[in-house]
């Protein structure tokens, strides 16, 4: 059943804030989520990467118990029932709504009202968040009379008015400009500066690549991958990068039989056997090398070889069309 | 920032989460714009009590039959009630029904006055005296229309070829039972109506209320914040304290039209257990058929995912509730049978006979009963509403979702299951 490697984050012996094992649900005959394992340290900046219809939300909402799983378990800051500890999270849902009527330091109050904060406390923190992030114009205005991306923004501020310790966004980057996913990104790592344990979802690898320590891959509901970036990309091997004066020679023997020539240069993965007997293949078979540059694979690169073509192709597509 | 209640951690308490959406969900629809529909909302029901009128005309006229009382001589009576029975079958339709109150000695008096008076039973008017000298008792309406009839009757009792007919002496009486037991099926009508109406009005509020946040993905945030048992329970309570206020502001603008109008509430019929009460029964029997269907609603808004849907689903309901009024109305002619017993025990129609039995029997201790009775299935209901409300409600992700049909919803609302989504 659970199909999932599992490879937590190993470097430290921090907490757990999250741990999933063998979490399934099914929606009548679709198995939607199969078999996920997820450890999430407590403090990290964790991506859910996966194209649409992967599992990402189903599986988010798991995590907070909005619904439950038919399988597995899970425990989220320390409890066994998310709802336990639901003062201590922060939701933002990937529908971006609130109550149009609701008038902006209102929203922000109600939503910390539902985690547990007080209503003239989470009105006052409503007041000093929107003044902060530069809304001080709207706190009187009503969400209608906002525009998209203030109204996102109130939602935002409203999902951590109550200053929770674990913040799940669910495709937080969809649907905002360049300037605001910049925003965003800094306002997550100022999050995890103070401890507080962020999880996203998206299908952005790139925002995924610059934020995250670790990161879980979803592909048709299982997670073939969940651990640490960096062991992502030691999933494959380093790209070598080739040119040379020669263009053929004794030399070419050295390469391996999968290497692409493209312009003038030569893409291979480097060798099992490691750059040194390469190198010195290459000079006695005189080819006469320009320049040799080996680079660590990109998560992209590592998203292909871990979730295959066609979930890639999927995330390109989105990328394309959902981010500005 | 500083410390707040939320450093404990611990999730909120049901009824505080309920609360927290009850408060949000009643102050803005009280202060919504459209509020004002609502409060206008009484005047479509007084057009459709108008249209409603001819049923309740009939209802009326088969549960106020008025008799007549003999209370002669014992040969006298039998005369009477086989002239009764010879010109019914050539007038029919138009005679009084008469029943044989008291056959008396020869020399024996009868306090007709007093008899009408207690306003026991369905007697409207009562003859008393001899076939020659009849004597009528009855309000003043009644004497009018029947004095002509009673010497009918008596003149056929007395010759049954004469056409000559003995003068019939009248004594009014300011009330009777048959005019006690009209008023009251009045009020219990009445009292059926408003409950029918404002219920029926509430529930597709809050039905409205639902599906529009199950629409805009609210229910999510909510839904993550707190058990979905608290926000159905949250949403039916606002709207329950939104219909509160309604309902003051109707019935003071009522007293108000009343008391401009130089009516008071002792102008119409007392209810068997007063206006005090009745008006605290009608309030509880209103807020427990409110909660029933409330909750059912509820449970039909969480399985539809479109307003389309819903009216769909909710049409059954609907028709259903409509027919468990007429039920509980049809009970009002049958006091004491097995249709009026049978509305009291069937949890949808109970609170309707019971405003009903409310405005037409003195005894308190059936409310009781009836009261924990409801209380017990509206547990009942809003546990079971509250149980598909949370299985059903998230049924729809965001885009590219995949979503069930209402009736595989239906088929599968005991298994736990929804809709997957990206």
């Amino acid at each position: 059943m659970a199909t999932a490697e599992f490879s937590p984050v190993q470097d430290t012996q921090r907490p757990l804030a999250i741990e999933a094992r063998g979490l399934v649900k099914r929606f009548d005959s679709t198995l939607a989520v199969d078999g996920v394992d997820i450890s999430i340290p407590a403090g990290a900046i964790y991506g859910i990467l996966g194209p649409n219809g992967a599992g990402k939300t189903t599986t988010l909402r798991m995590l907070l118990g909005i619904i439950d799983p038919d399988d597995g378990y899970r425990r989220v800051l320390g409890a066994d029932d998310p709802q336990d500890v639901a003062r201590r999270i922060g939701y933002l849902p990937e529908e971006r709504v609130l109550y149009p009527s609701m008038k902006c330091y209102e929203a922000i109050a109600f939503m910390g009202a539902l985690r547990g904060l007080p209503l003239p406390e989470g009105r006052e923190r409503g007041k000093e968040l929107l003044e902060a992030h530069g809304l001080g114009h709207a706190i009187d205005k009503q969400i209608r009379q906002l525009s998209k991306g203030m109204a996102q923004t109130v939602q935002l501020l409203g999902t951590l008015v109550h200053e929770p310790k674990l913040v799940v966004f669910d495709e937080p980057f969809s649907g905002l400009d360049a300037i605001n996913q910049g925003k965003l990104e800094v306002l997550i790592r100022g999050l995890a500066d103070k401890g507080t344990t962020v999880i996203f979802s998206t299908h952005v690898i790139a925002h995924a690549e610059r934020l995250c320590e670790g990161i879980a891959i979803i592909a048709g509901g299982k997670v073939p991958f969940a651990g640490r970036v960096d062991d992502a990309r030691d999933r494959i091997p380093a790209q070598v990068r080739l040119e040379t004066r020669n263009s053929d020679g004794p030399w070419r023997a050295a390469l391996p039989t999968d290497a692409r020539r493209v312009g003038d240069f030569w893409n291979f993965a480097l060798p099992e056997s490691g750059v040194e007997p390469l190198l010195k293949a290459l000079i006695e078979g005189d080819a006469g090398i320009q320049s040799l540059s080996i680079e660590r694979a990109g998560l992209h690169d590592a998203f292909v070889a871990i979730a295959g073509e066609a979930a890639a192709r999927d995330m390109v597509t989105q990328d394309t069309g959902d981010s500005a | 920032m500083s410390q707040s209640a939320v450093r404990d951690g611990g999730r909120l308490s049901m009824w505080r989460a309920a609360w927290v959406i009850a408060r949000r969900d009643f102050t803005a629809i009280l202060l919504s714009k459209t509020f004002i529909f609502f409060l206008l909302g009484p005047l479509f029901p007084v057009v459709v009590m108008g249209l409603a009128g001819g049923v309740g005309a009939q209802v009326q006229s088969e549960a106020s039959v008025a008799d007549v009382g003999i209370a002669m001589q014992s040969e006298d009576v039998d005369a009477m009630l086989a002239a009764h029975r010879e010109l019914s079958t050539q007038i029919r339709g138009s005679l009084p029904p008469m029943v044989d109150l008291k056959r008396l000695a020869p020399g024996e008096s009868f306090d007709a006055r007093s008899v009408l008076e207690e306003g026991e039973g369905s007697l409207a008017a009562i003859v008393t005296g001899t076939l020659d000298a009849p004597v009528l008792t009855a309000t003043q309406g009644r004497v009018a229309r029947w004095q002509g009839t009673v010497g009918l009757i008596a003149g056929h009792a007395r010759d049954g070829v004469s056409r000559t007919y003995p003068p019939v002496s009248t004594a009014v009486v300011g009330t009777s039972g048959a005019a006690e037991n009209s008023g009251r099926l009045r009020t219990a009508q009445g009292g059926q109506v408003l409950l029918f109406l404002l219920i029926m009005l509430l529930a597709s509020m809050v039905l409205s209320n639902l599906v529009e946040e199950k629409g805009n993905k609210i229910i999510e945030v909510l839904a993550a914040a707190v058990p979905m048992d608290a926000v159905f329970m949250g949403k039916l309570f606002a709207m329950l304290g939104v219909s509160v206020v309604g309902i003051a502001v109707w019935g003071s603008t009522g007293a108000a039209i009343l008391y401009a109008g130089g009516q008071s509430l002792s102008d119409f019929a007392n209810p068997g257990v007063g206006w005090p009460i009745f008006f605290a029964l009608f309030a509880l029997y209103f807020a427990m058929g409110y909660l029933l269907l409330g909750s059912i609603f509820l449970a039909v808004g969480s399985l539809a995912a479109t307003v389309r849907e819903v009216q769909t689903l909710s049409m059954p309901a609907t028709m259903f509730q409509i027919l468990v009024f007429f039920f509980a109305s049809l009970a009002v002619t049958d006091r004491g049978g097995v249709i009026e017993y049978t509305a009291m025990a069937f949890p949808l129609s109970s609170p309707f006979a019971m405003v009903a039995r409310a405005a037409a029997e003195e005894e308190l201790w059936p409310h009781l009963l009836a009261l924990g009775w409801q209380a017990l299935w509206v547990a009942i209901f809003i546990h079971a509403g509250a149980t598909l409300f949370r299985k059903r409600v998230m049924q729809s992700g965001p885009r590219g979702a995949v979503r069930s049909s209402p009736l595989k919803a239906l088929s599968g609302m005991f298994r736990n299951s929804s809709t997957p989504s990206a």
